[in-house]
């Protein structure tokens, strides 16, 4: 009984399970010939395969081409072909695109549509960041900024309103609590754990992988919430980066900006901060900024929980102390970070991987350094905290002069790679001078280019 | 008349629907193959052993071909026959196709092409352009040289000499569709669908492979979703190995890349390194100059020589050169096959010379739009068309008489439109009182030739049918890829007949139904493809209004078309009436219509003549941020102002100077294209490569269309605008570099693409820094 049942474009549908890493792209194409979502990259990059994805939690903007069919158990799928009216009338932000000529070779058109039309139905208004993981090739965006512009003064229409079949069975390969998980991951401890699939998605798609076992975790709805506890929040690890991003904007504003450039709109939907963390990537852009604020980790095995503070959890590159059968559970976040600083660098500003994310938290008393935090991305193998610098930084006075006697120290603490993304001298150079960047901010000096305008 | 109205793109409705279709989404016969390449893994190396039985065995495979299985041409090449669709005893770089799997599924075709067991004897790889220039690897024997007066004399008696030498990156197509092809057996041939620029060129490829003539082969393509030159010849392989499984097989197949392969095995934008001299007086005025091109072609041939050619014909840009020297290397080496791409080497060259005016105005501290001035080609008071005998005479480089020069008009109501002065004084003030951040203005012009170099290829067709309802089937040898060509041809079409554009079916282009066609490239698909249609409904309307004039004993002359309605003497009809009409009256209402564009002559080897037929101008502002701790920037904002002649649709010429730019300041930032010291390609996929998002175009974009038309008779007196608006995006990398110099005395020597990294360490050269 592996039956995957969902509705499409508003029909109930029933997909067999056999294969649980089927993508929902290839589903759509393939079996039933809705060629209107395309692929472009087919890893979760170009949003040419976007679709709108409702659940209880609400409605979402999905990469079609990372998502497996399992994870659509119980939710709506709506297309592009879903989109128009039930006299064939164009959504508004369909014609919206079609006044504003947004569309030229048409390609990345639908999933823009479908971008645009989950927007609306939200009411955001951010259309740079919810567009951010759409590629276009031809436009260069106008058009398409003044469509999206445009179409959030129109009321969304009631049709393409989809409400989640109620009372659907247990989902296929997805223990329905923390509890059911524990005790199935004990005795599979070499299954893959599937949350967001927006890293596993690309195991399937481009290293064209068997995953013999699976399971998913989306069901284990005590994983989902963000809980209270002294002096902190205990963040589940199912929490996806978007509700992650909305509930820190009250308290740690840096860190919710950083959030804002993680990944895309379609990424953040369904990747969470527990796949962020398990994944233990180098690059990952979550752990720097909750090292620096002293997050700590909650790791499950059976019954055992044990925890750690995050950076002691990074052991080496893709090495986690994570032992057979145990899972990441939660992650506990400090309320207290006033000084919390998060600087992502990357090629391009919006949807690309840190070629070097510094975090800093420095707590400063009086004119003196109280306490240094410090860690960064993609400058070692693994999130690291720079221990030297911390120690040149802690119990100084907050000066030019000591911020720059700093300096130095970070040649300790790391020994970065040269790669595609950025030079190891360049790397270890803008880690010194984001050092420099953090003390001019907080004197108050205008340091974030994406603020100047013309 | 349907001409000049802004109307949407053919498709619009279809695209945001998800209804239009493109080769992947055409529904596949049941018993359809699907194919995938096996790649080389060494840049260069001898193929000593090839193991192909865990492929054959994997999942799905119903057969595996080698190089040995093929049974004529083994051939993809556009020019010279220098790339087999599968490599023959040696392979040439990382990525090259090897074998071919033909699989029941795209996912099992893949999965099993991973698993060839092939051995190669390494043989020393050539990746860079140094050594290239080391091992004397290159095409056409040895360099190109072209020139016009005694450069070398001139630079030695002026009273400055400005040199430097910087690289340029290359760029890859990132069309959002990637390559694909679908084949069906059919009788004595096949029936091919390509997502092709050159249709023509896919029928050809495809007969060599199969052993037939042209005739048997048909190949259609109703879109494509992007191109960008990258379709132009970069789609045989598939389409021949599609055709090939269709005829030797008997069932469809298809094949499409999936990203990575696209980006690992196909040609981008060539890199170039640029070397110049320049000797100039203390105004800025270039007294001689010497260029130096160094082209990375890659492998094979491809589009090189031509590709190399432009680049020579656009070191002008829009600059009087009257003592000019420029030497072109295009070096042979173990990478990709360097394609075409918008532009087609033109944007390399133009950067080479707009990079000079920036060094000269800042060695001499002058302002850099003024020393742009100083070397302009005059205007033509009557640009717009009539005799310019007896007017000063100004030639480029290559010896053709630049007779519809229009910059310094449209750069001066350019920087009235931007505020340019005044902005300049807002930037340095601005620059004062920011120590960390910098902002940076330039405002860079563009002059394109327009007409393919390659003589023959500047000619076009068109098969008009008008139905006896008055409905009419449009068809011609342009492909579209977006760009608005049909469209713009289907408002031809219908200003042709006096009726409104929906009268106008818009067909697949299709080699059965207009032959021998060139590929959409080089700009001209209006220009070529709009007059041939007009020819081919001149005709059709020209016998109606003979008919319908004897008929109504009145004067052909005295037949007119308008707003779907034909007034004959003092009757009236619809146009539908008068197809019928005529079709009673037993009138051929069926055309063909031909074009080939005049005046031009080119002597590539001499570098003489005259390749254009005209020249197509725009220019462009734009204002830039950096950050001088990481190098990060953004564009501020873009005003544009760009010739487009009497736009045939000023909403898709706008449309696409506007994607031009943000394409063409793409290229000079974020794109950047890595290779690993064994020619691997590090960057082939989205998340490595960055073509600009969606918060990356300038918040303020301003585009305006220059009031004038185009002084040689192009279709209603129009111009293309295909490529001219990619090499708007200059002026950002000039912005960049003006933003770095704000930082200290020294010329910050700015590299191409301007990543952070790049601009971090220009900032640090301004400074004297190590």
């Amino acid at each position: 009984m592996n039956d995957i049942a969902f509705l499409l474009n508003g029909t109930p549908v029933t997909v067999s399970g056999d294969n649980p890493v089927r993508t929902l792209l290839d589903w759509l194409r393939e079996t039933r010939g809705l060629t209107g979502t395309k692929e472009g990259c087919n890893e979760g990059d170009c949003g040419a395969c976007t679709v709108m994805v409702s659940d209880a939690a609400g409605t979402s903007a999905l990469n079609a081409c990372i998502l497996f069919l399992p994870q659509l158990h119980g939710k709506a799928v709506r297309t592009v072909e879903g989109l128009t009216g039930p006299k064939g009338e164009m959504h508004p932000v369909q014609a919206a695109m079609v006044e504003a000529h947004g569309s030229q070779c048409g390609f990345c058109t639908p999933g823009f549509v479908m971008s645009m039309a989950v927007a609306q139905r939200n009411g955001a208004t951010d259309h740079d960041d919810y567009l951010a993981g759409n590629l276009c090739r031809c436009t260069g965006y106008a058009p398409i900024l003044r469509a999206a512009e445009a179409a959030a003064s129109v009321p969304a229409p009631d049709w393409a309103v989809d409400v989640p079949p109620a009372g659907a069975t247990p989902a296929p390969f997805a223990p329905a609590s923390s509890d059911a998980l524990a005790a199935w991951y004990l005795d599979h401890p070499e299954a893959t754990l599937i949350a967001g699939a927006t890293d596993v998605g690309l195991w399937v798609t481009k290293e064209l992988r068997d995953l013999p076992e699976v399971a998913f975790l989306h069901a284990c709805a005590d994983l989902q919430g963000i809980e209270t506890v002294p002096g902190g929040r205990k963040v589940g690890a199912g929490v996806t980066i978007a509700a992650l991003r909305r509930a820190m904007a009250g308290p740690h504003p840096a860190f919710a900006e950083l959030l804002r450039r993680f990944a895309s709109e379609q990424v953040r939907g369904a990747a969470t901060i527990g796949g962020n963390i398990a994944n233990g990537s180098p690059i990952g852009d979550a752990p720097p900024a909750l090292i620096a604020m002293g997050a700590v980790l909650h790791l499950r095995r059976g019954e055992a929980r044990r925890e750690m503070p995050l950076e002691d959890f990074f052991l080496d590159y893709r090495k986690q102390d994570r032992r057979p059968g145990e899972f990441v559970e939660a992650v506990t976040i400090p309320d207290k970070a006033p000084g919390l600083a998060c600087y992502k660098l990357s090629k391009r500003f919006d949807q690309d991987i840190s070629a070097v994310c510094g975090c800093f938290n420095l707590e400063l008393s009086g004119s003196k350094i109280k306490s240094a935090r410090i860690a960064f991305g993609g400058m070692a193998g693994v999130p690291k905290r720079a221990a030297a610098v911390e120690a040149a930084l802690a119990g100084r006075d907050f000066t030019l002069a000591t911020v720059e006697a700093a300096l130095p120290a970070f040649a300790a603490d790391f020994a970065p790679m040269t790669d595609m993304r950025a030079s190891a001298g360049y790397r270890l150079e803008t880690a010194r001078n984001m050092l420099l960047r953090y003390f001019h901010q907080r004197s108050g000096a205008a340091v974030s280019v994406l603020e100047v305008e013309a | 008349m349907s001409v000049a109205k802004p109307l949407p793109h053919d498709s619009a409705g279809l695209h945001v629907t998800g209804a239009a279709r493109y080769v992947d989404d055409v529904p596949l016969p049941a018993n359809a193959l699907h194919l995938a390449f096996g790649l080389s893994t060494v840049a260069h190396g001898e193929i000593v052993s090839v193991d192909l039985d865990a492929v054959r065995a994997a999942p799905g495979v119903i057969a595996v071909w080698t190089a040995a299985d093929l049974p004529f041409a083994n051939d993809v090449s556009p020019s010279i026959h220098d790339e087999p669709l599968l490599a023959t005893g040696t392979v040439h770089y990382v990525g090259q196709p090897v074998f071919l799997v033909i699989a029941e599924s795209h996912r099992c075709a893949r999965k099993a092409a991973r698993l060839g067991r092939i051995d190669y004897r390494e043989l020393p790889a050539i990746l860079t352009v140094d050594e290239a220039l080391a091992a004397d690897s290159r095409f056409e024997g040895g360099p190109v040289i072209w020139s016009k007066g005694d450069a070398a004399t001139a630079i030695a008696g002026a009273p400055r000499v400005i040199e430097g030498r910087f690289e340029i990156g290359g760029q890859e197509h990132f069309y959002l569709e990637g390559q694909a092809a679908l084949a069906l057996p059919a009788e004595g041939g096949v029936i091919v669908q390509s997502s092709t620029q050159h249709p023509t060129e896919i029928q050809h490829k495809v007969a060599e492979a199969l052993g037939l003539p042209m005739n048997a082969v048909r190949v259609e393509i109703r879109r494509m979703g992007g191109g960008f030159g990258g379709k132009e010849s970069q789609g045989n392989a598939l389409a021949v190995s599609c055709a090939l499984v269709a005829r030797l097989l008997g069932r469809p197949a298809k094949m499409r890349y999936d990203r990575d392969d696209d980006m690992i095995i196909t040609g981008k934008r060539h890199d170039f390194r640029i070397e110049y001299r320049a000797g100039v007086d203390t105004g800025g005025r270039i007294l001689g100059i010497e260029f130096r091109h160094l082209a990375r072609c890659g492998w094979a041939q491809d589009l090189s020589l031509p590709v190399a050619d432009r680049a020579m014909l656009h070191a002008d840009n829009a600059y009087h050169l009257e003592r000019v020297r420029i030497e072109s290397h295009r070096l042979k080496t173990n990478t990709q096959s360097a394609t075409a791409f918008r532009g087609f080497g033109g944007p390399q060259g133009m950067l080479g010379i707009e990079r000079v005016m920036d060094h000269v105005a800042h060695a001499l501290g002058l302002d850099p739009v003024a020393v742009r001035k100083a070397n302009f080609y005059a205007d033509m008071p009557d640009a717009s068309g009539g005799d310019i005998s007896g007017k000063m005479k100004q030639a480029t480089p290559y010896h053709m008489e630049v007779e519809d020069f229009v910059l310094n008009g449209l750069v001066a109501a350019l920087e009235r439109s931007s505020d340019f002065a005044a902005r300049q004084v807002a930037v340095a003030a601005w620059n004062a009182a920011n120590p960390i951040l910098k902002k940076g203005i330039a405002l860079t012009p563009v002059k394109f030739g327009i007409s393919f170099t390659l003589t023959h290829l500047n000619q076009a067709g068109a098969l008009v049918h008008v139905y006896s309802d008055g409905s009419i089937h449009l068809n011609h040898g342009g492909t579209e890829m977006g760009q608005g060509l049909f469209r713009k041809v289907a408002q031809v079409a219908a200003a042709g007949f006096g009726v409104d554009v929906s009268a106008v079916a818009i067909t697949a282009t299709d080699t059965a139904k207009v032959p021998n066609t060139s590929a959409t490239a080089a700009s001209s698909g209006s220009d070529l493809n709009g007059m041939a249609v007009k020819a081919a409904c001149d005709t059709i309307r020209e016998r109606m209004a003979e008919y319908l004039a004897a008929e109504h004993q009145t004067l052909p002359a005295k037949v007119h078309f308008e707003e779907g309605r034909v007034f004959v003497g003092g009757a009236e009809m619809s146009f539908a009436e008068a197809a019928a009409r005529c079709h009673q009256g037993r009138v051929s209402l069926s055309s063909t219509g031909f074009y080939a564009t005049p005046k031009i002559t080119w002597d590539r080897k001499a570098g003489r003549g005259r390749p254009f037929y005209y020249f197509a101008y725009g220019a462009a502002v734009s204002e830039v941020a950096i950050d001088t701790l990481t190098g990060e920037n953004r564009i501020l904002r873009a005003d544009i102002l760009h010739d487009c002649g009497a736009s045939l649709n000023p909403a898709l010429d706008i449309g696409q100077i506007e994607g031009g730019y943000v394409q063409g300041a793409g290229w000079l930032t974020t794109e950047e294209l890595v290779w690993d010291d064994k020619g691997r390609l590090r960057t082939h996929a989205p998340s490595t490569y960055k073509i600009p998002a969606c918060s990356d175009r300038p918040r303020v974009f301003n585009v305006a269309l220059w009031e004038g038309e185009n002084r040689e008779e192009t279709i209603y007196r129009s111009k293309a605008v295909g490529e001219p608006p990619l090499m708007l995006g200059i002026s950002v990398f000039s912005a960049l570099s003006n933003a770095c110099a704000a930082c200290g005395p020294h010329y910050p020597d700015l590299r191409a693409p301007a990543t952070a990294e790049a601009v971090l360490a220009a900032v640090k050269r301004a400074r004297g820094e190590p």
